[in-house]
């Protein structure tokens, strides 16, 4: 098998399953402007899911699509990382989780926006763009809520706290991930993880938010091993086209 | 029969409206990247503005509803491609793109070569109705994935502002 389809299933799974749960917000948001920013960021994370799954479809050569893809794997064959998976929560825990996600996703863009596959390079440089204006947003709101009143600042720390130990495993690093970085088409996350610091104090420094001393860290979405939120959500997004296989609209 | 050129192609997808923003068409917008007329064959590359932009769908539909009569004359199988580089940018709206969004009541997007934008300072937004630059940016997504949401402190008009990317 193309050592890419496994990749991009980590790409596409960690798109597909945050724009699906930002999707959720739709008529929930705290404010519409908030219910319009957080649909609109899902609207761009599944089509990135899209772009992804097509391209590691076309590259295992099965004949599977996005859709198939998509809805006809069961959660054992997932890749998503489980920061991806964990719930939307309140306000506060969605932004948190959003933040950490888009500070990863920023520099994993950038790497791979000099892929040596041109069309991982092609759709690497498209995502780049959004993944730059999701982070303005989610880091603005960081800051507002860290530096904001004593039940934001109390809120959005227990929010940082919880999430904390899921963020490992975006940097997971395997043979896998490093062939890909040796043979020049992707990047090996744990590349990633200084850049990511970077980023990331300087919103502690900004928020007056703080980092636990030791965070515990949470892994197994790379390989398969996910929670139990992720079977309620694959249960919720596949069970119209299982129901209905052949359904067309 | 005299064959089309790509121009004249191109010609004919300038009567295709964007969907969403309906004062500009495709080829205008930088979602038509090119033409390409092969024997027996034609095919039109079109790209994203955002990967999730939902109208993706309907515009590839117009494309075809628009052009098949004109293709089936000459005989040729049509194709809309979807292409992702080189990524879309608002610069590729010219003078004159930009001119007919501000006449429309959307403040257009500038040139990236401004990155203020991008890099979370506030470029000066001017309001399409009194061109007072006294706006505020009410929240970064708008009505669409394209654009952000302004109010312009002036004349009171909530506007919508074409991002720069
Ligand atoms: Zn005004």
């Amino acid at each position: 098998m193309d050592a890419r389809f496994d990749y991009l299933l980590r790409l596409g799974d960690d798109a597909l399953i945050l724009g699906q749960q930002l999707g959720l917000w739709t008529g929930h948001g705290p404010a519409l402007e908030e219910d319009i920013a957080l649909t609109n960021i899902g609207l761009d994370q599944i089509g990135q899911a899209r772009a992804w799954l097509t391209l590691a479809g076309r590259i295992e050569g099965q004949g599977r699509d996005e859709d198939r893809l998509a809805y006809f794997r069961d959660q054992a064959e997932f890749r998503n990382a489980l920061l991806c998976e964990r719930p939307n929560g309140h306000f506060g825990d969605t932004i948190v989780r959003q933040f950490l996600f888009d500070t990863y996703a920023v520099g994993l863009h950038e790497g791979l926006s000099r892929s040596s596959d041109p069309e991982i390079a092609a759709i690497a440089r498209k995502s780049a763009k959004e993944s730059a204006y999701h982070l303005r947003h989610s880091r603005a709101w960081m800051v507002r809520l860290g530096d904001g009143t004593e039940e934001s600042h109390a809120k959005v720390q227990q929010s940082l706290d919880d999430l904390l130990p899921y963020v490992g495993d975006l940097f997971h690093s395997d043979e896998a991930t490093q062939n890909a970085a040796v043979e020049g088409w992707g990047v090996d996350p744990a590349e990633l993880r200084e850049g990511w610091e970077a980023r990331f104090n300087e919103m502690l420094d900004e928020s007056g938010l703080t980092c636990p001393e030791s965070v515990p860290e949470q892994t197994g979405g790379r390989v398969g091993r996910h929670t139990e939120q992720l079977s309620f959500l694959l249960a919720e997004m596949q069970v119209l086209p299982r129901t209905y296989p052949d359904a067309q609209w | 029969m005299v064959m089309r050129s790509p121009d004249d192609w191109l010609a004919i997808l300038e009567t295709v409206p964007d969907p969403e923003i309906p004062v500009l068409n495709v080829v205008e917008m930088g979602i038509v990247r090119g033409v390409d007329c092969t024997e027996g064959g034609l095919t039109v590359r079109i790209t994203p503005t955002y990967m999730g932009c939902p109208a993706m769908d309907a515009i590839a539909d117009d494309i075809r509803t628009t052009l098949g009569p004109f293709a089936r004359e000459e005989s040729r199988s049509l194709t809309v491609e979807l292409v992702y580089s080189p990524a879309w940018t608002t610069d590729w709206l010219d003078d004159k793109a930009q001119a007919k969004l501000e006449a429309y009541g959307i403040a257009p997007p500038g040139k990236t070569s401004d990155k203020r934008a991008l890099n979370g300072e506030a470029p000066d937004i001017r309001c399409p109705k009194c061109k007072s630059t006294e706006t505020e940016l009410v929240s970064l997504f708008g009505s669409t994935a394209c654009k952000a949401h302004y109010t312009c402190g002036s004349c009171g008009e909530p506007f919508d502002h074409f991002k720069c990317i």
